[in-house]
Parts: C-alpha cells; structure tokens; sequence
C-alpha cells in the first residue's frame, strides 16, 4: 500500500440517462506510467474530470498518498499534485511562450526568472523549447511542450495527459516517450489515456481498461497481447454476426488512393485510401472518432474535391466535382454533426430540404425555389420518417437530436440515392429511432443503392455492413466480409494493427 | 438574479417589435439629451419627426426632400443588407459610392457637349461598375488572401475620398468654372441631368432604382437560389459548403452587388441633387446605410421603411439646427443611437429574460 499515489474506490458519476462512470476502483501507484484505455464513450474523460476536480464524483472516494482527497475545483487538484495536460491546448496565439505558462500559475515569478525555469525544466526534460517564442508559430508537437512545462513547473505528484500522441508526428512521440520515462525515473506518477494499443504496450506500466463505464481490468501491459487489449476494450458481448447474403450489382464508387491533407491543425490527412463498394451491397467504416471519418466524409461528398482520378462514381471520375454535381450524379451523404453541417439551425425544415435536395426532388427549377414542392418533400420526409415536430415550418434547432437526425438521414434516403455515405447514422439518437435508421439503410440496400457506413458504434456495423473496413491515423484497412470477421480481428483493424495480420487474412 | 435564456426559435414578434422599441427609446434618451442642451425636448422630437411632414410652413419644401434623401439610403442599404445576411461585412459603401460618381459623371463627361439619349444609360453602367470595381478589391483580396473586408473595405474609404478630391480639383474639374474646384453642373446638361420625375414628389431616377432594388432583393431572398445560399451561408457556413455552396462565389456575388448598388446610388446623387462632382459632395450616406440595414432587420421591406425614417431624421436634423440652434453632432449622435438601441433591444430576438434562481448548470 505504500506504494500507491492515487486510489479510487468505487467512483460512480451519473449524468441523466446515462451512467458515465460505474463503480470504477484502481490504484496508481509511484513512479508508475498507468495507461487507460478505452473507447470513445467507455468513461475515460468523466473519470479524468473526477481526479483533476472538474466533475464530483455521486459516488466513492479518492486518497492522495494515503489522505482523503476530494478536489472541488481543478485549482485544488493542482495544489494537491495533480496536473493534467488536455488533448485541446488552451494557449494564447498572441502572447509568447514564457507569457502563456505564467497565465498558468497561481502566482507567477517575474518573468526574467520565469524564463529561466523554463529553459531548466525543458532542457532537465529533453522537451527544447525557447520562452521568447510566439505561441503562434509553434507546431502542435511545441505547443503540448508548453502545456507540459506548465504542468512540471508545477513539480507534479501525477501527471494526467488525455491522447497526447493524437496531435504528434512520430519523432515527437518518441521525444514525448523519453520525457515521459524520465519523469517515471524520478517518481513522478502518470496516467496515461489513449486507445493505441501499441504505444501502451511500449511505455505503459499497469493499464486499466474501462468499457461502458465499468472497469473491466487492470492488466500489465508488456504482458498481454494488443488482441487481448483489443478484446477488452472492445468486448465480445454481442451476438456473432451473421452472414447475410445479398445481390450485389456493379461497382457504384470506388475509391483509388486517395490521399488529402489535414484540414486544419486539427484534423487528419487521409493517406492512401482505397476501396469499392457495389450496388446493393453495406461497407461498415469504423474506427475510434478522429482518424479520418469526418475527413473522408468530406472528401466523398465533395465538400473538399480530390485529386483526379481518386474517386470512381458508376465508373466516371467525379473526383474534382464539387457536393452539387455528385449529388446529380446520385452519390448523396449526411455528416456526423446534424446542426450546423448537416442543417443549418436555424432554418426552418423545408428550407433544410432544399439545402440538399434542390436538384434532386426538382426543388429549384431555373434557379427558383419552388416551395410549395419544398414543403411537400418536408412533410413526406417527416411522415416517412416519423420525424416528431409541429410541423416543417419548425427551425431545425428545435427538434430533438434523434428527430432531426431522422430527418437529415431521411431527406436523402428519399432522393433515391445510388450511393450514400452515412457518418454516424444513429450517434446520440434514441434506441428505437436508431433501430428505424437502421432499417431504412438496410431497405435502402437491399433496393440496389451502395451504402459505405461510417460509425464507431461496433454492433451498429456488424448488424448491417456486408463488409468491414477500419480508419486508423487516416489509413483504411482491407475491408473483409464481416462474416469472417470475429472481435479479436475488430478490434486489432482498428488499433491499427491491420498491417502486421495481414498475412493471415482468410 | 436575472438570466438571459435562449429561445427555441427567434421570437417573429420581437423581430419586429425590437425596430419600433429602438426609436421610441431614441426619442426619449434623445429627448433628455437635448433638454441637456437647453431645448425643449418636446419640442425637438417634434421638429425632427412631425414637422418635415406635416408642418404647413416647410412640409411643400421638405416633404420631396424624404425620397431625395432616402432614395440613396435603401439602394445602399440594400445592397449591403445581402452581404450582411451572408455574414460579409462591406463597411466601405461610402467609398464605392463615390467611386460611382466618379464613373458615372466621368463617362459622361468625356463626351460633353453631346446630346445623345445614349449618355445617361452610358453614365447609369458606368457608375454601377464604378462601384462594383472598388468592391472587388476587398472581395479578391479576402477570396485570394483571406483578408479581413471590414478593414480594406474601410480603408478604402478614405483612398476614394483623396481620389475625389484629386479628380474635383484635376481631371474632372469644369474648364469654365474658373478655377473653382468641382466638374460641370450636370443638372445643367440635359444629356446627363438626373432631375425630378414627377414634379415636387423628390422622385428621380434613383428613387425609381430604389424601389427595383427592393423588390429585386426581396425575389432573390425569397425565391431564387442564390438568395437562400446567400442566407444559408450567413447562418451555418458548413451546412453552406456541404449543400454545395463556394465561398468564394458568395463573396464575389455580395460584395458585387452591394457595390454597384452604392455606386448607383452615388451616380445618381452627383448627377441630380448634388449635380456636380465636388469634394464634398458625398454626404455619409454610405455610412448611415449601415445604420438603415439594420435597422430595417436586413429585410427589403424593413430597409424600405427604415430608409424612410433615417431620411426624415436627415431632414428633421437639419430643421431642427435651422429653428433651435441645435448643433449638427447632436443630431449625428441621434442617428448613431438608433442603431445602439436596435442592438440592444436586439437580445430578446433571441433571448428571454427569466428572473429568479433557475438551475444554473
């Protein structure tokens, strides 16, 4: 017991309808890189919130080297030893470095002498970084040295990092790893959040791995396999997938490398992508969020154009035409976000209809909005759907998330697509609504259309992909028959450990 | 404790009450402001709001001066009002107003002394592209460069300023006029002369341009395609770029057409009531236009009766100097109050007020 720094014992936080954290109980303990792992969803975020005083616990307790610890505000955290450095940099552009860590601190040396701390602590740590420096011309990999800093001037007891390689190149990681094993070394404790399976395995002393809330394990990384990680994380607690045989027809889209930058500091490059999908028949895309799914969203509805001849709709290159184009030529889609990219808020639904089905559902003739035909295409959408609103003249802000998402999804299903690519279809929607999206998509392939599902929800694609692919870091697995497919293999494709079993692929 | 909440939807009453709220509180802050000055409050809300109407002694003289004056207010306030519900800020109509004149008077001018029918339409294109020309240095830098319009477009107020004062003193100015700064008087010139269409009714070609400009942006709002991109890209720029939409497109096109519309305007000012190219011909208009487009809840109709209203607070200003010796900025500072009180009020469009200890989480 000596050993341990942080113990949680049996920590619980319900959020309305859903229970985040479910009697979660683990030890960290000195000097020990803990990893915790998990999918998107699983709990790890509300957990982290507990420990660094952002969120209070409805249940179990907490002990900082043996005394009681409840911290109300993250201030508190930071007094008792915990410092956390978030996957999103709060720095200011403007202002340079040794001027961004001080707004940091309770009570800031001067700055000369601050400045000097900075280049000891960076220098003692192998993470070079100059104080003079303007936050604005720093890479990312920069900047998360100066949350970093921040964090160590603060001579933490545990250090709290929430994805810290999702915004690193991979010498910056290595960099990162070194920094990290240093602060092991001299005892300082860290919990380390990721979902790549590889990295905890090389730097990770003890994992725990939550699913649904709940601990599922706490295991020795070195020791278990990236399968069994997979396996944990993932879970096998749904019914295997069945093999479903369908007509299949000729190529609709298909995909020959493509490769797009980054949008934004942000986002993620898509890397060499290809893939087919043909009439009739389900491609399932999952992935853990933000490797590459909004991306290539956007590069398949043609809200960022492709490089020529990288994408194939119906055997004609459509790579270079804009979303209005594609969508004549039959290939539809509906975004993760439903306001604001999918709808815009506050327009009313018929107006929505027409941002999307204008040519379509012949809404807009020689440039003329036709609206009373906008409306009737509203309402059919609302009636096929069973869309729950006062009427199509109702702004899209003010529907529920499940309704609008049945109507988003609905106004294209009922353009009569002949591919659709779907991003999230049931995200934050009501079990019997999902269970209705998912029907209409299975409806709509089994009447001829190719569909390519993006999700993160797992049961989702088995239930209704024909084929399973993964996006990792922006690369896209093989896709193999989910028939053939079984949990382990899931979860590993998505790890990003498609490459290595390769070779064994039936 | 007093919290805003934020409505489900935009409240359509407040849309259209928050308007009249504005220009009651500006009469009564107005009010109070002028009795500070040592006039009869009363009195000086009369003199600028009843008096340019109705007063038997001025009304035959002021009454045609409302559409004289409006006419340049909405077809500026039009034009800018489409870039605003696209979220392009086009502050600098006051520029591409003079430019306008510029254009327009300067192609006429190059054929002076003719008499052909063909001058005037020459001058109308002329002082259109004049405008749009100036707008499309803010429109190609941010569409190229992602500058910020609100500053070129601002910045370039003040070039167009100095332009005019060069072409006033230089290349326009009137070989006959003795070395007085200033072009020919081209009320003076048939050919180019932009005079009263009906007589004592302030009604001149630019009035006439107003109103098509009403009703052409009311049909481009509501009924054509380009118009809903417009307003879908103001409300939710992704949603925009998803349907199709190209920003750079919708750039051009706003800041387009609020600059030919201002350098109308600005053509039909030089050439009827102004009559001459002059350095200080240019009268704020493109400014106050800023004012009117809000006021007006950038709808076509709303600018139309707004415009109207920022014309008699012109007029009445102006009376009001004349009779009670109030000073010119007061009436400015009246005019800006407007607009201050339209922002105001402006929150319960979209906010309600709850009083109370509500759950704050």
């Amino acid at each position: 017991m000596d050993n341990t720094l942080l113990s949680l014992r049996g920590l619980t936080k319900t959020y309305p309808g859903v229970v985040a954290n479910d009697d979660v109980s683990f030890d960290i303990g000195r000097g020990e890189i803990h990893a915790l792992l998990g999918e998107n969803g699983a709990g790890k975020s509300t957990l982290v919130k507990m420990i660094y005083g952002l969120v209070a616990p409805d249940k179990g307790e907490m002990t900082l080297a043996g005394a009681p610890y409840r911290p109300a505000k993250p201030s508190e955290a930071r007094q008792a030893g915990v410092a956390m450095v978030f996957q999103h940099f709060s720095l200011f552009d403007a202002l340079d470095v040794a001027e961004n860590v001080a707004l940091g601190m309770e009570d800031p040396p001067k700055s000369r002498d601050l400045a000097k701390r900075i280049r000891d602590v960076s220098e003692a740590y192998g993470l070079p970084l100059d104080p003079s420096r303007v936050v604005g011309t720093l890479s990312a990999g920069e900047r998360q040295r100066v949350e970093i800093i921040r964090c160590l001037l603060q001579e933490p007891r545990l250090l709290i990092m929430d994805e810290p390689t999702s915004v690193l190149t991979p010498q910056e990681v290595e960099i990162l790893f070194e920094t990290l094993r240093k602060l092991k070394s001299e005892g300082t404790s860290i919990l380390y959040i990721s979902h790549k399976l590889e990295e905890i395995r090389a730097l990770c002393d003890t994992a725990t791995i939550l699913r649904l809330g709940q601990k599922v394990d706490t295991t020795t990384p070195s020791e278990t396999t990236a399968r069994q990680l997979a396996e944990m994380m993932v879970g096998s607690s749904f019914a295997a997938p069945e093999a479903r045989h369908t007509e299949k027809g000729d190529v609709a889209l298909e995909v020959r490398g493509l490769s797009l930058p980054a949008p934004g500091a942000f986002g993620t490059p898509l890397r060499d992508l290809s893939f087919e999908v043909r009439a009739g028949e389900v491609l399932g895309i999952g992935g853990v969020a933000g490797n590459g799914q909004d991306e290539l969203l956007a590069a398949l509805s043609g809200e960022r154009t492709c490089p020529a001849g990288s994408v194939w709709l119906k055997g004609a290159d459509v790579s270079r035409q804009g979303p209005t184009a594609r969508r004549a030529a039959g290939l539809l889609s509906a975004p993760e976000e439903r306001l604001g990219h999918a709808a815009a808020p506050n327009m009313s639904l018929v107006e929505n209809a027409v941002l999307t089905a204008g040519k379509r559902k012949a809404l807009v003739r020689n440039g003329m909005i036709g609206w009373s035909r906008a409306r009737d295409f509203a309402e059919e959408v609302i009636t096929r759907f069973d869309v729950r609103t006062p009427g199509p003249h109702v702004a899209a802000r003010a529907l529920s998330g499940g309704n609008l998402q049945k109507y988003v999804v609905g106004r294209e299903i009922l353009q009569d697509p002949e591919v659709l690519i779907i991003n999230q279809p049931t995200w934050g929607v009501d079990a019997a609504a999902a269970a209705a999206i998912r029907q209409a998509l299975l409806d709509l392939a089994a009447g001829g259309t190719a569909l390519v599902v993006i999700s993160q929800d797992l049961d989702e694609l088995v239930e209704i992909s024909d084929r399973f692919a993964a996006l990792n870091e922006g690369r896209l697995s093989p896709a193999y028959p989910v028939a053939d497919l079984d949990m382990e293999r899931i979860g590993l494709m998505m790890g990003g450990a498609h490459d290595m079993e390769a070779t064994h692929a039936p | 404790m007093i919290r805003l909440e934020r409505r489900p939807e935009p409240s359509k009453l407040w849309t259209a009450v928050t308007p009249v709220l504005a220009v009651l509180l500006t009469m009564v802050v107005g009010g109070i402001l002028f009795a500070f000055l040592g006039a009869d409050p009363v009195g000086a809300i009369r003199t600028i709001f009843w008096d340019p109407l109705f007063n038997p002694q001025f009304a035959g003289f002021t009454r045609p001066q409302l559409l004289v004056k409006a006419g340049p207010l909405i077809l500026i306030a039009i034009g800018l009002s489409i870039g605003f519900r696209a979220g392009i800020w086009n502050i600098g109509a006051e520029g591409q107003y003079i430019m306008g004149a510029i254009c327009g008077a300067g192609a006429g001018l190059a054929f002076y002394p003719s008499e052909s029918v063909l001058i005037f339409p020459l001058m109308i294109v002329a002082g259109a592209l004049g405008g749009w020309a100036w707008a499309m240095i803010p429109a190609v830098l941010k569409t190229r460069f992602g500058t910020n319009e609100i500053l070129v477009s601002l910045m370039l107020v003040y070039v167009a300023e100095n332009i005019l004062a060069s072409v006033s003193s230089g290349l326009l100015r009137n070989p006959e006029g003795r070395g007085f700064p200033g072009s020919r008087n081209l009320r003076q010139w048939d050919a180019a002369a932009n005079l009263e269409l009906i007589p004592d009714t302030g009604m001149h070609w630019g009035v006439v341009f107003a109103f098509i400009a009403v009703i052409g942006a009311y049909v481009l709002l509501t009924r054509h395609i380009q118009g809903f991109n417009i307003r879908l890209t103001g409300e939710a720029p992704r949603a925009a770029r998803f349907s199709g939409v190209i920003p750079a497109r919708i750039i051009l096109l706003c800041l387009g057409i609020s600059g030919a519309l201002a350098g109308l305007a600005g053509f039909f000012e030089v050439s009827g009531p102004a009559g001459q190219i002059s350095i200080d011909f240019n009268s704020g208009y493109g400014f106050t236009a800023i004012i009117v487009a809000f006021l007006g809840r950038l709808h076509p109709v709303g600018i139309l009766l707004a415009g109207l209203l920022m014309a008699l607070t012109y007029i009445g200003g102006e009376l009001a100097q004349l009779m009670l010796n109030l000073p010119g900025a007061s009436i400015q500072l009246f005019q800006g109050m407007l607009l201050f009180f339209l922002l105001a009020t402006d929150v319960f469009t979209n906010f309600r007020i709850r009083i109370g200890t509500g759950e704050t989480a």
